[in-house]
């Protein structure tokens, strides 16, 4: 066996992990990858383990619905042939290692700091002094935006070479967002403190970050949840991406200009995070997802408020919808704006609705299904083709309906009762254990690896972002630099999820 | 046209006429109450994620009944609101939904046992000029220094239809040089320590500094994080405090306009 199929969020021993040499594992890795666009990398990250470096690679295959785990072991005094080099999918995950181990690699074609972590390996590296592409040539200037944008978000670096208004290239720079989340994980031993941390890891994605933790926590202790946990984090997910998903649709509409529907879409979005305040006492729901329990049992008064909230919500959401995208003048801005092919996707290998805009497939919670995701919900991923601003716009608009209908399914089937969280979960010892989520941005990836005593020897985040970014770099190319707000309000991903 | 005016006729009235007096639906998390039931206080200390609850011990554990007595508190500016002490104890804790928690004096985000007076401003250190120049006029830079998006998606929400901050002439503007101060979210990355600084200094003077959420105010869950750098705050005074994690739109609106008022 050259790898071990582990499904979502089900732990394995770690010693059952084949360990195979570093040009073997190369070539498994890319093999599976090798036109088969049902699989893509999930994880792929490095570990001290008795001191040596090892590297665990997590290859999800969306029709066996398993994930297929690989490692080795490296010698950071070795220089290595990369895996980016044969597959792109591979980029920053390499970029990762080289930066935190230093990992030399002769071939990878754009080994630079990715996000300057605290504990990087080239203590000389500074981000004040990030390798940037240069351009020469008289027709040619550099555009430098942030760390600190105009809006009110988060910080992070963008630098186009333009010819003129157009932009020929975007390279972006970020880690002004880190904030060592990943060893406060190791740190922090209670398990509050962790849920705390995951609730902060992405703050528009409580939900699927938080979700993805108590996931892999509970079976982690061999902890079974029961149907009224499953049905929370259910309705939970479902009404963050309504939430924001209708958020983004107010932005997007400010971006071009366009002031009704960004007034209208932005007060819509308020009854959807008043109704996670009635339920759990936060509008984004910070406090509401617990490992083994819940505080804040979904009564059957919560459940007709939240379908009175979503008849008043879609009526009003229709009504703006059915303007909005109909409106000559919006369309022009969105049609054909910042377009991703299909290959491009693949090649790059973006996830969620990243990747649906451009007909690629890729949804965690019919691929890998978790929580009710494959019971109580049959799911059936929405797909667009264009893989532009207008597809994005398409997808939330029809994600948004999904999941009113996805809610309304649910509240037929309330549970009866919940139990109180559980703090005395205690992880197994010597376990190897991946937990995946399909937020709204996308796939969230969660991975922990157990020592003999049960302490975590590694706890690993990705944030669907980490492989979306570089879509919007390459979206951008060849349109105007006018046009980089509303492709990068498109697309809005996360700086914290991936500065960690 | 005609469509225009029908989608801005259904959305009825969408502003909240009175910020200062508005209820917040449900069972938001607000200024806690802490009653004075006594128990063992060790169990309370230890379910805090931020080590937010303290209990000071008042008696020595000498007197006739040998039992030692503590006050409990709870600082606001640590606290992330998950509301677990309350769930727990909820015969000791308890939140409130007053939302007006903001404070200029950081000791008055400590609410002690027993104690339900609302959280005030402490007119004595606010500055004189904060009236008489930003009375009718304020314009913030946020800056993001390691924040999670919960806080400044809030800080966006503060000018929405809704809140509309904007009707008492406080906006956020995007360059520092039109700003008569700074809005930080995020416990500050080491990373963002130097932007931060330099954006500071772009400010023309007198400005203000607001700290919007727990992770501003006191590092929140990553204050021992050694990738973060909190060295500015040393430096430079304080204006505001605003706790919440993240901070409610109505919490930071009447934080501000209180520190707006004519002392
Ligand atoms: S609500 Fe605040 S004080 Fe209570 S446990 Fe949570 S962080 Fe601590």
């Amino acid at each position: 066996m050259k790898y071990i199929p582990v499904s979502n969020h089900q732990s394995v021993d770690l010693k059952l992990i084949p360990q195979l040499s570093y040009s073997e594992f190369r070539d498994v890795n890319v093999d599976l990858l090798f036109e088969a666009p049902e699989r893509h990398c999930v994880n792929y990250f490095g570990v001290e383990l008795d001191g040596e470096l090892h590297l665990f690679s997590c290859i999800a295959d969306d029709n066996s619905h398993e994930v297929n785990v690989s490692s080795t072991v490296v010698n950071p005094s070795v220089e290595y042939h990369s895996l980016t080099a044969l597959n792109h999918n591979f980029e920053n995950f390499e970029r990762e290692i080289s930066e935190n181990f230093g990992i030399k690699y002769s071939d990878h074609p754009w080994l630079k700091p990715l996000r300057y972590p605290k504990n990087r390996f080239d203590q000389s590296s500074s981000i004040a002094n990030h390798p940037f592409l240069r351009a020469s040539g008289e027709e040619l200037h550099e555009v430098g935006v942030g760390p600190i944008h105009a809006g009110i978000i988060e910080p992070g670096h963008f630098r186009f070479i333009a010819n003129g208004e157009q932009i020929m290239h975007l390279e972006m720079q970020f880690g002004y967002q880190h904030r060592g989340i990943e060893d406060l994980f190791l740190k922090k031993r209670k398990l509050i403190e962790r849920i705390t941390l995951a609730e902060n890891i992405a703050g528009d994605t409580t939900v699927g970050h938080t979700t993805a933790f108590v996931n892999l926590w509970e079976n982690l202790s061999g902890f079974i949840p029961d149907y009224s946990l499953d049905f929370s984090r259910t309705v939970a997910l479902e009404l963050e991406r309504i939430a924001i998903h209708t958020g983004d649709l107010a932005a997007i509409c400010a971006d071009i200009a366009y002031q009704l529907g960004n007034s209208v879409y932005g007060r819509l979005r308020t009854p959807i995070v008043n109704f996670m305040q009635e339920w759990g006492g936060n509008r984004l729901a910070k406090g509401l997802i617990r490992a083994g329990g819940i505080n804040f049992p979904f009564t059957s008064e919560l459940s007709l408020r939240l379908l009175e909230i979503l008849k008043a919500f879609e009526a009003g959401f229709n009504e703006m919808s059915g303007k909005f995208f109909k409106l000559p003048s919006a369309l022009s801005r969105m049609e054909k704006t910042g377009v991703i092919k299909y290959d491009q996707a693949l090649e790059i290998g973006t996830v969620g609705n990243s990747a649906k805009m451009s007909g690629l497939m890729r949804d965690i919670r019919i691929s890998h299904p978790f929580n009710l995701y494959k019971t109580a919900i049959q799911h059936t991923p929405i797909i667009k083709h264009h893989g532009d601003v207008y597809s994005r716009v398409q997808l939330r608009r029809e994600e948004i309906w999904q999941s009113i209908g996805y809610l309304r399914t649910l509240m037929k089937s309330l549970p009866d009762s919940t139990t109180p969280p559980n703090w005395q979960l205690v992880p197994e010892p010597d376990k190897f254990i991946i937990s995946l989520v399909e937020g709204w941005r996308g796939e969230i990836c969660h991975c922990a690896i157990t020592d003999s005593k049960g302490e975590l020897e590694i706890y690993k985040i990705k944030d669907p972002s980490f492989h979306n970014w570089m879509a919007l770099a390459q979206a951008v190319r060849n349109n105007d630099i006018s046009d980089f707000p509303i492709c990068n309000k498109s697309f809005n991903l996360s700086y914290c999820g991936f500065d960690l | 046209m005609l469509e225009n005016f029908k989608i801005m006729w259904h959305q009825g009235k969408q502003y909240i006429p009175d910020v200062t007096t508005a209820i917040v639906p449900g069972i938001f998390r607000g200024r806690p109450v802490i009653s004075t039931v006594k128990f063992d206080e060790a169990e309370l200390l230890e379910i805090c994620p931020t080590k937010a609850i303290n209990a000071t011990a008042i008696g020595s554990g000498d007197d006739e009944n040998h039992t030692a007595q503590s006050l409990v508190s709870i600082d606001l500016g640590k606290c992330t609101f998950c509301g677990e002490c309350a769930s727990r104890f909820p015969e000791k804790i308890r939140f409130t939904k007053d939302y007006k928690i903001s404070s200029n004096d950081r000791s008055r985000l400590i609410i002690r046992e027993g104690d339900d007076s609302p959280i005030i401003m402490n007119s004595e250190l606010i500055r004189k000029e904060i009236h008489r120049l930003f009375g009718k006029s304020l314009k913030l830079r946020q800056v993001s220094a390691g924040g999670d998006n919960s806080c400044e998606w809030e800080l966006n929400a503060s000018n929405n239809v809704q809140f509309d901050m904007s009707r008492f002439g406080i906006d956020f503007v995007a360059s520092p040089r039109h700003a008569d101060g700074i809005v930080i979210t995020g416990p500050i990355s080491e990373n963002m320590a130097e932007p931060l600084e330099i954006c500071y200094n772009a400010v023309p003077d007198p400005k203000i500094i607001i700290l919007a959420g727990t992770d501003a105010i006191s590092g929140g869950i990553f204050a021992d994080s050694p990738a973060i750098n909190r060295h500015f705050l040393s430096k430079y005074p304080i204006d505001l405090y605003v706790p919440g994690n993240p901070v409610h739109p109505l919490t930071f609106i009447n934080g501000v306009l209180d520190l707006l008022r004519k002392v």
